[in-house]
């Protein structure tokens, strides 16, 4: 490929290179390519999970004729519109293995991909406030030590000492009982991810054509040959979907129906930078509350809480969540009364109705279906194009997204973590 | 925020009302043992970007559950009906009479504790 040989690896070495010479020789990190008539795979969507499949395809299964099909730019989406934690603190089969094993991936990417995706463990705290929650997370911690990942259990006084500025004023209205704490959970910076993928993605040959929008899908002979775009038609006999906030509308264009999902939008918040504050990811959930918080690099606290909670397709947050979002802050963390909130915005998030995600082969013939990732997307990304790649290229899911079909429900084999029945809500 | 006009209490903020859920599917009857009819109605969505019609509960006002015809896409709000079969009649038999209905009403018991 003309495109990998242009490709140089950044170092330490390079960048003084680069310096002698008056940084004249950096490059563009990936080709913007135009779109050819025909691919082995195309993979629509890209945000973090269409590019990683991409770079898995790729990489691992040896499909380097791949185009990734982007309506707007890469990273655009709801990639560039969380709160960038990354977690794996699951206890249901079906999430316990796929999280972790994204996780494990989390750990080595930025050495993998030749990219610094500035992926911190800071940790990511639970709080808890009552008895039930205190159970609930001993259950939870239980069953993560069983399945080998890592989690403490931390009583009032640690809390305590490891975030020493929250509220733990005796006339607090919810008391802080303690925490569970996930040491190998952090954040990582959201750009860099997609940056880092399409990087390594692009010198693999990967085409990545952005301002590309599938209008239709090409069906032949009951299998799938490929899509119309708005830059012409575009033929291959695999096509991943990964368009997460989208997915109805492709799935309804391509023939797959109705799905078991709903488009919510969900906002997040970032304060003006401030100095040093807070080194964790700290997660508040007293009673009805929802809240979590993270400062990034730049000193901004990164925050969130829950869905607006009714459908849409708006990217714009609505005002009853900001007061409840400012709420729990100032509950939890009083400190940031006078820090001003800098920016908010929404992305649109596949609502499944168990809260798990799909990832999966379609009743469509060479159609496959990346979906329905709900709050937690961000952290899923390597996990989520690993196992995607794996489901294409063998037309086969791996172990460990088979449990991840969309007909679970039909088959009454929901994977619902949170317990409460078929409600497109949780987290 | 939106704007809610209930029928029973006027123009109110959202934040009064819990949405409910999608309100355009019907559920199969109690007696209908067909798992797939279950499996649609309980799980699939239509999902559309544009009108879509849900079910709003006004929990802090006349805690009557409304049908609201809403596009998911600008926010704007179509119609608001109450979700039961026979309040709705109530108020679609004449579309237009449909606020003014129980005013009038209300104006003439009025009157009358007057007179």
């Amino acid at each position: 490929m003309d495109g990998k040989a242009r490709v140089k690896r950044y170092s330490a070495l390079r960048i003084i290179k680069e310096g002698l010479s008056g940084h004249k020789g950096w490059q563009p990190a990936w080709r913007d390519a135009t779109p050819k008539p025909a691919y082995d795979v195309i993979v629509i969507g890209g945000g973090g999970h269409g590019l990683a499949t991409a770079y898995y395809l790729a990489s691992i299964h040896g499909i380097k004729n791949v185009a990734l099909l982007e309506k707007g730019w890469i990273g655009g989406g709801n990639s560039g519109r969380n709160t960038t934690i990354v977690r794996s603190n699951y206890s249901i089969e079906g999430n316990t293995a796929f999280y972790e094993h994204s996780l494990k991936l989390w750990e080595g990417l930025s050495q993998e991909l030749n990219y610094n995706v500035m992926f911190s463990q800071r940790g990511h705290l639970s709080l808890f406030f009552t008895p039930g929650q205190r159970d609930a997370l001993a259950r939870r911690y239980n069953i993560m030590r069983l399945n080998g990942i890592d989690g403490e259990f931390l009583n009032r006084d640690q809390v305590q000492k490891m975030v020493p500025h929250l509220n733990y004023s005796e006339d607090s209205r919810f008391p802080i009982m303690g925490g569970f704490l996930q040491p190998r959970a952090g954040t990582a910076r959201h750009d860099a991810v997609n940056w880092g993928y399409a990087r390594a993605a692009s010198a693999l040959g990967v085409d990545i054509i952005q301002n590309c929008e599938v209008t239709g899908f090409i069906h032949e002979g009951g299998k799938i040959q490929g899509v119309e775009t708005n830059r012409g038609e575009i033929r291959a006999e695999k096509i991943g979907m990964a368009v997460a906030g989208s997915t109805s509308l492709l799935a309804k264009m391509a023939g797959l129906g109705k799905l078991p999902i709903e488009s919510h939008k969900l906002q997040a918040f970032v304060s003006e930078p401030i100095k040093p504050f807070l080194d964790t990811v700290l997660v508040y959930s007293a009673y009805n509350g929802h809240f979590y918080i993270s400062q990034s690099d730049k000193g901004g606290m990164v925050f969130g809480g829950d869905l607006d909670g009714y459908n849409s397709y708006a990217q714009q947050g609505n005002l009853p969540i900001y007061t409840d979002v400012a709420g729990c802050a100032m509950n939890v963390m009083p400190a940031l009364g006078r820090v001003k909130i800098l920016r908010q915005w929404a992305g649109i998030m596949d609502m499944s109705m168990d809260g798990s995600p799909f990832i999966a082969k379609t009743d469509i013939d060479g159609l496959y279906l990346n979906a329905g990732w709900c709050y937690g997307g961000f952290k899923a990304i390597p996990g989520s194009g690993w196992c995607f790649a794996h489901t294409i290229a063998n037309d086969a899911p791996h172990e460990i997204n088979s449990p991840l079909t969309l007909d679970r429900f039909r088959q009454g084999r929901q994977i619902d973590e949170s317990g409460h029945g078929p409600f497109p809500k949780a987290h | 925020m939106l704007r809610i006009e209930c029928p029973f209490c006027g123009l109110r903020n959202h934040d009064e009302f819990t949405y409910l859920e999608d309100g355009s599917g019907e559920m199969p009857a109690l007696d209908n043992i067909d798992g797939e009819a279950w499996y649609e109605a309980v799980f699939l969505r239509d999902n559309p970007r544009g009108m879509h019609i849900e079910d709003w509960h006004h929990t802090q006002g006349c805690r009557m559950v409304l049908r609201v015809s809403r596009n998911t896409l600008t926010h704007q709000i179509l119609s608001v009906m109450p979700a039961h079969p026979d309040y709705k009649e109530m108020f679609s038999d004449s579309a237009k009479s449909a606020n003014s209905a129980p005013k009038s009403a209300k104006a003439k018991s009025a009157k009358d504790g007057r007179g």
